[in-house]
């Protein structure tokens, strides 16, 4: 479990100083996945760095797994991140050393005996795909193969925490998915709870159990990703899940004068059920589907479609009516004339 | 007429290769032990770095350009206590090395430095993110990731080096530059210094060009 209490990151520099982190608190709780998200600038990579004390907060706590990390001395830092894996969004692979010498270099750090460096690595290389690149040096692996190796020296030494930093921005959008499903596996065989900051919605969306915003330095917005994703409160955050979300209709639809046009959001269990189909049974309204689309979050689905309804229009302000009563958010786009 | 001038100089010259490549060996060796830690710490105690300590930083950087700031043939000179206290001896090659050891020392330390500077910082970062101790990161990180760089400092080392065991004349160090001085220079004989410049020349040519190769084998970026 990690706790961070009050963390305030601040940096010195020539024009004065900059705030970096702001009183950000927040828990993660053991084997979850926790995913903060913002734009950069936004201080989730300093944020992120104070986790495992690469970069020294100015004030505040960092507890993970019951031991508070800024009152570590040096020695004891060092062990404790032992126990933290880190990977980054640029790999920082050693280029002189072979892959299963940077492996190796993570377990030597913990004193780990030779005869059983060897065994482990070829353990580490098979769970992330790439027992057959164990001589090769980083510069002739992929991008995708590199952050593989990364991830392989992060968990080395058995971590119980995994900090993620901006581990997929440099990887092309199908290797993305790849190490994110690597990533969603460990998290679930070996139960490491998973820290990752991002710019991308999307990965937040594929993996992510719980997610935080950040904006200047501060934690705007913090919850569920699904609830989240269904009801965003914050401008940012619904920016954030636009990015995935969003649909725009041509002009051209919106000008039509018969009917209404209106957006229906379903989440959860409504999404599976045949709310449309009663509406037409129940109703005499008309209705054509322009827009939709279903996206699954955490496996739980979560629907938007955007309808036209048409007919009398009392019959249809009553079918509007049993939409939004059946569904949790109904936004009615335009009235007809 | 040539030829026999050649002829005759042949032990000369012989015993001036050999004198050059004792003085370059021995400074180069003692400039890689002393230097090449010299320049690790002076990285590694910069601002940011996971051994920072600005005191030591300044010291060191001090007495760093201090050593590069006189010139070699007053440092030659002016060492020549120290040379007795360690070789025994003013006079010689062996003394003329404790002066060329000394000024090689922070120049080399210097491009130790620098290569180490050259190394992505992410790359540092993560190796004390995994824990590792910090003569880890050095023995295992820092010298591997900078080694072309070393390698081709040694390089330039040895070369300046061959330069400045010219000067090693002045106390009687002998090698093949001061018999260019002596020899061609002094006493006017053409055919004497055009021959030992060529020496140099081709020397020189073939160290630049091995150190690149072994800068090239261990390059694996």
């Amino acid at each position: 479990m990690i706790e961070v209490r009050k963390l305030v990151k601040v940096y010195e520099t020539k024009k004065g100083s900059v705030t970096g982190v702001e009183h950000v608190s927040l828990t993660v709780e053991k084997g979850e996945i926790y995913g903060i998200v913002g734009y950069s600038g936004a201080g989730k990579s300093s944020l992120i760095r104070c986790l495992n004390l690469l970069e020294k907060p100015t004030s505040g706590e960092i507890i993970i797994d019951g031991v508070e990390l800024t009152s570590l001395n040096k020695s004891e830092l060092r062990k404790a991140r032992l126990k933290i894996g880190m990977i980054f969004q640029h790999f920082h692979l050693v280029s002189a050393k072979t892959v299963s010498e940077n492996i190796a270099f993570a377990l030597k750090a913990a004193g780990t005996p030779k005869a059983r460096i060897n065994e482990r690595v070829n353990e580490l290389l098979e769970m992330v795909g790439l027992s057959d690149k164990k001589d090769v040096y980083p510069a002739q692996l992929s991008g995708g193969q590199k952050q593989r190796v990364g991830i392989a020296r992060a968990l080395a030494n058995n971590p119980s925490v995994l900090l993620c930093d901006e581990a997929t921005s440099a990887l092309d959008p199908s290797t993305t998915r790849s190490i994110l499903a690597l990533l969603k596996k460990i998290n679930r065989e070996l139960g490491i709870t998973i820290v990752l900051i991002t710019h991308e919605m999307e990965v937040v969306k594929t993996i992510c159990d719980r997610m935080a915003v950040m904006q200047d330095g501060k934690i705007i917005e913090e919850g569920n990703v699904y609830e989240i994703f269904a009801n965003p409160q914050e401008p940012l955050t619904r920016d954030f899940v636009q990015s995935i979300l969003q649909f725009e209709l041509p002009e051209r639809l919106l000008e039509e004068r018969d009917g209404k046009l209106i957006k229906i959001y379903f989440e959860g269990e409504i999404a599976e059920q045949s709310v449309i189909s009663d509406v037409f049974q129940n109703f005499k309204v008309r209705g054509n589907i322009l827009h939709g689309k279903i996206e699954y979050i955490q496996d739980t689905p979560l629907g938007i479609f955007v309808m036209k309804v048409t007919g009398d229009p009392d019959e249809i302000d009553r079918a509007i009516a049993y939409i939004a009563s059946r569904t949790k958010n109904l936004e009615v786009i335009q009235y007809a004339a | 007429m040539l030829l026999d001038n050649l002829v005759a100089l042949l032990p000369e010259l012989n015993k001036a290769f050999f004198e050059t490549v004792y003085m370059v060996g021995i400074s180069i060796l003692v400039a890689i032990i002393v230097g090449l830690p010299t320049g690790v710490l002076l990285f590694v105690t910069d601002k940011g770095l996971f051994l920072e300590n600005q005191l030591f930083k300044n010291i060191a950087g001090f007495i760093v350009n201090m050593i590069r700031s006189v010139p070699f043939i007053i440092l030659l000179i002016a060492l020549l206590p120290l040379a007795n206290l360690i070789a025994g001896t003013t006079i010689g090659p062996t003394a003329a090395s404790v002066s060329l050891s000394v000024a090689a020392i922070p120049f080399f330390a210097r491009i130790v430095e620098q290569s180490l500077r050259e190394i992505d910082k992410g790359v540092i970062e993560a190796a004390v993110a995994t824990g590792a101790t910090p003569w880890m990161i050095i023995k295992d990180v820092l010298i591997p990731e900078a080694k072309p760089g070393i390698v081709q400092g040694i390089t330039i080392t040895i070369i300046s080096l061959v330069a400045y065991s010219a000067m090693a004349g002045i106390v009687g160090g002998g090698g093949v530059g001061d018999l260019a001085i002596r020899f061609g220079y002094y006493r006017y004989d053409d055919t004497v210094m055009i021959t030992t410049v060529i020496i140099l020349i081709c020397l020189v040519q073939l160290i630049q060009f091995g150190g690149d190769k072994i800068a090239k084998v261990v390059d694996k970026r």
